[in-house]
C-alpha cells in the first residue's frame, strides 16, 4: 500500500514538473504582460518538432554523439522558439497590447496556421524521438518501487528552468526592466526604459520556456500537429489558478493540480477526474477570482 | 404608423437592410438553391443564432464567451433527446441498450413530453447562462479572465458528454431519428418547412436583439462596455446588465441548437467543445461585431468558404481561417459591417449619422 502511494505520488510530482514547464513560459506572457497567446501551445509544439529534427540530423550525420543531442535540442527548441516570439511580437503583439481580446482571437488564429503548417511539413501522423541511452530504464528505489529516469529528467529540467526564469526575473537587470514595465509602463518610460524593447524580449523569453518545455514533452510522449491544443486550456488555468503576475503562484497552482488530477485519477476514470479537477478550479475561482495567489499592486 | 415601425427596427437604414436579409433568407435563397444545398444553408443559418447572441454580448456587451457551444449543444441535445424518446418508442434508445443500462435515466423521463421539452430548450440553457453570469459578474470576473472560463467550462462539458456514454450517447452523441411529433422529418417538405421557420425564427432573434439594443437597457450596455465604474459609480448594479445580456445570448445559442438538430439530425459534443465554440466567435468577428445582421452574412460567409474549401482544398481550409482570424483583427476589426459603413460614409461624406461602428470606435479610441 505505501508503495503504491509513493507511485502515485511520483506520478502526481511528473505531472507538476510537466505542468509547471508548460505554465512558465505562459506565466511570463499572459501573466506579465497580459497577452493572451492561444498560440502558446503550437509554439511548445514547435520546440517539439525542433528536438525532432535535431534527432533526425543527429542520427544521421554525428551518430557518435547521440548521447548528447538531447542537451542541444532543448538549446535549439529554446532559440527557435524565442525566435519565433520575436517574430511574432513584431509584426502581430505589439499591435494588439490595448486589446486583449483581439490578442486571443489574433492568436487563435496564428495557432490554426501553425498546426497546418506543421501537419505540411512533418505529416499528420505522430513522431517520436529516440530516447538516449542513459534516460532508459528507472531507478530501482525497492523491490517495487521504481522510479523512470525519463520522468525525473523532466522534473530535473522543470526545476532548473523554473530556477533560470526567478533569478532571469528578479536578479537580472533585464527581470527589472520587466518588472518596472509591467508595474508601470508610463513612468518606466518616462525613466528611459525602452518598454517596446522590454516588450519584445519578454514575449521572446516567454515563447522560449515554451519551446523547451515542448522539447521536454518529447521525451514523454509523441508529437503531432494538434499536441499544441491539447494542452492550451489545461496551461491557462494553471496560470489563471495561481493568480496572475506571481510566478510563486504559478508554481503553487501547477502542484494542487497535478496532485489533485493524479489523486483522483486513483479512484476514479481520466476524464472524470479531468473534468472534477477543472470543475474545482472554476468553483475556487469564484470565490477567489485573483487566483490562489496574487500580487498586492496599486494600478 | 411608419415612423413607429422605423423606430422598431432601429432607424430606416436598419429596416432596409433587415428586409434585405429577409428577402435573401425567405425568398431568393429557396428559389435558388436546390433542397440538398438549402439544407446546408439552413444548418449555417443554426449557428448564426448565436453569432448574433455573440454581437450582443461580446460587442455590446464587451464581454466575450469562447463557451457558446454549451449552449447551442443543449438546445440540440434537449431537443435530440425529444426526438430519440419519440423514434424508440417503448423501447430503450439504442446507445445506452450498447452501453447496457436497465432503464432510461430519471432526468430522460420528462423528454416524452414535446412541451417539456421546449420549455427546457428555453430555460435550461439560460438559468445555467445565469448561473454561470451571476457567479462570475457579481464577483467582477470579467474580460479576459471570464473568456478563458467560459473556455473551461465548454472544454469541461464536452469531456463530461464524451465520457458519460449511457447517458448521452458518447463521442457519436445522439443519431437516428426520423420523426417529429409523427411527421417525416426527411421529407423535401418537412426540410423546406423546418428552413422557413428557422429563417422566420432567426429574423425574430433579430428583432429581438434591435429591440434590446434601442431600448434604455441597451445604451447602458454599451455605456457598461465604453466605462463600466461610472455607470457603476451612477448607481447602476452593473453586473445585472451583463448577466441579462449573457442569458439572452445564451438563449438565442440554445434555440440554435435545437433547429440544428431539426435540420441535420444528429447533435455530438463535437458541436460543443472549443474549437466550434471559436469559430462561432469568428462568424461574429467577420460578420461585424457590432452588427447583429453581420453576424449572419459571416456565418453564411465563413460557413460556404469551409464547405467549399474542405471540398476542394481540404489542407488549405485551417490556412484559410487562420489568416481570416488574424486579418479580422488586424486589418478590418469591424468586420463586413464596418467595410459596408466606410464604403457609405465615402460616397456620403456629410450630414449623416455615424453608424454604430464608428460610434463604437469612437468611445474605443
Amino acid at each position: 500500500m505505501g508503495d503504491i502511494l509513493i507511485m502515485q505520488a511520483f506520478s502526481g510530482l511528473s505531472l507538476f514538473s510537466v505542468l509547471l514547464l508548460m505554465a512558465l513560459g505562459l506565466a511570463i506572457i499572459f501573466g506579465l504582460m497580459g497577452v493572451i497567446n492561444m498560440a502558446h501551445g503550437e509554439l511548445m509544439a514547435m520546440g517539439a518538432y525542433t528536438t525532432y529534427l535535431t534527432s533526425v540530423v543527429f542520427e544521421k550525420y554525428l551518430p557518435g554523439l547521440m548521447g548528447a543531442y538531447l542537451i542541444f535540442a532543448i538549446v535549439f527548441a529554446f532559440l527557435v522558439t524565442f525566435a519565433f516570439g520575436n517574430l511574432m511580437e513584431r509584426f502581430m503583439i505589439q499591435h494588439l497590447y490595448r486589446r486583449p481580446l483581439d490578442t486571443l482571437l489574433a492568436t487563435w488564429g496564428l495557432s490554426l496556421i501553425l498546426q497546418q503548417g506543421f501537419r505540411t511539413i512533418f505529416g499528420a501522423p505522430e513522431v517520436g524521438v529516440p530516447m538516449p541511452d542513459w534516460l532508459l530504464g528507472a531507478w530501482q528505489v525497492t523491490d517495487a518501487i521504481e522510479i523512470p529516469l525519463n520522468g525525473l529528467f523532466v522534473m530535473a529540467l522543470s526545476l532548473l528552468v523554473t530556477l533560470a526564469v526567478f533569478v532571469f526575473i528578479f536578479r537580472s537587470r533585464w527581470g527589472l526592466r520587466i518588472r518596472a514595465v509591467t508595474q508601470n509602463r508610463v513612468m518606466s518610460g518616462a525613466v528611459g526604459i525602452d518598454t517596446k524593447r522590454v516588450d519584445r524580449v519578454t514575449f521572446s523569453i516567454g515563447s522560449g520556456v515554451a519551446g523547451i518545455a515542448g522539447a521536454a514533452f518529447t521525451l514523454l510522449g509523441s508529437t503531432g500537429p494538434g499536441t499544441g491544443q491539447l494542452y492550451i486550456v489545461d496551461t491557462f488555468m494553471v496560470v489563471v489558478f495561481g493568480g496572475v503576475q506571481s510566478l510563486i503562484g504559478t508554481i503553487v497552482s501547477a502542484f494542487t493540480i497535478a496532485e489533485a488530477q493524479s489523486t483522483m485519477e486513483f479512484f476514479l476514470s481520466g476524464s472524470m477526474a479531468k473534468v472534477l479537477t477543472l470543475l474545482g478550479i472554476v468553483v475556487i475561482l469564484f470565490f477567489r477570482p485573483e487566483g490562489l495567489l496574487s500580487l498586492k499592486v496599486r494600478k | 404608423m411608419l415612423e413607429r415601425l422605423f423606430q422598431f427596427a432601429g432607424g430606416r437604414r436598419d429596416l432596409v437592410n433587415l428586409l434585405l436579409l429577409g428577402a435573401l433568407l425567405l425568398v431568393v435563397m429557396p428559389l435558388v438553391l436546390d433542397s440538398f444545398r438549402l439544407n446546408l444553408a439552413g444548418k449555417y443559418l443554426s449557428f448564426a443564432f448565436v453569432a448574433v447572441g455573440l454581437v450582443l454580448c461580446w460587442g455590446y456587451g464587451g464581454i466575450l464567451s469562447l463557451g457558446q457551444g454549451i449552449f447551442f449543444g443543449l438546445g440540440g441535445y434537449l431537443m435530440a433527446m425529444f426526438l430519440k424518446l419519440e423514434s424508440s418508442g417503448a423501447e430503450l434508445p439504442d446507445f445506452m441498450v450498447w452501453n447496457s443500462l436497465e432503464s432510461l435515466p430519471a432526468f430522460w423521463q420528462p423528454f416524452h413530453s414535446f412541451g417539456f421539452t421546449l420549455l427546457a430548450i428555453f430555460v435550461v440553457p439560460t438559468l445555467l447562462a445565469w448561473l454561470i453570469g451571476a457567479a462570475m459578474f457579481k464577483r467582477r470576473v470579467g474580460g479576459v479572465y471570464f473568456a478563458i472560463i467560459t473556455q473551461a467550462l465548454a472544454w469541461i462539458l464536452s469531456i463530461l458528454f464524451i465520457g458519460q456514454q449511457g447517458l448521452t450517447g458518447g463521442i457519436n452523441g445522439i443519431t437516428n431519428f426520423s420523426t417529429l411529433l409523427g411527421w417525416d422529418l426527411y421529407s423535401e417538405s418537412a426540410k423546406l418547412t423546418l428552413y422557413y421557420v428557422n429563417a422566420a425564427l432567426l429574423i425574430g432573434v433579430l428583432l429581438a436583439s434591435r429591440f434590446i439594443l434601442d431600448s434604455r437597457l441597451g445604451k447602458l450596455l454599451v455605456a457598461v462596455r465604453d466605462k463600466e465604474d461610472r455607470v457603476r459609480f451612477s448607481g447602476f448594479d452593473v453586473s445585472n446588465f451583463k448577466i441579462f445580456v449573457f442569458c439572452v445570448a445564451a438563449l438565442f445559442s440554445a434555440i440554435g441548437g435545437a433547429m440544428f438538430t431539426l435540420q441535420v439530425g444528429l447533435i455530438s459534443p463535437s458541436l460543443m467543445g472549443i474549437v466550434p465554440s471559436i469559430e462561432m466567435v469568428v462568424f461574429a468577428a467577420v460578420g461585424g461585431r457590432y452588427s447583429v445582421i453581420g453576424a449572419v452574412y459571416g456565418t453564411l460567409l465563413v460557413s460556404y468558404g469551409k464547405t467549399f474549401l474542405s471540398e476542394n482544398f481540404p489542407e488549405l481550409w485551417l490556412y484559410f481561417i487562420g489568416a481570416l482570424f488574424i486579418a479580422v483583427v488586424m486589418v478590418f476589426p469591424n468586420g463586413l459591417a464596418g467595410l459596408v459603413d466606410n464604403l457609405r460614409q465615402r460616397l456620403r461624406p456629410r450630414g449623416r449619422a455615424l453608424p454604430v461602428t464608428a460610434v463604437a470606435e469612437e468611445a474605443r479610441a
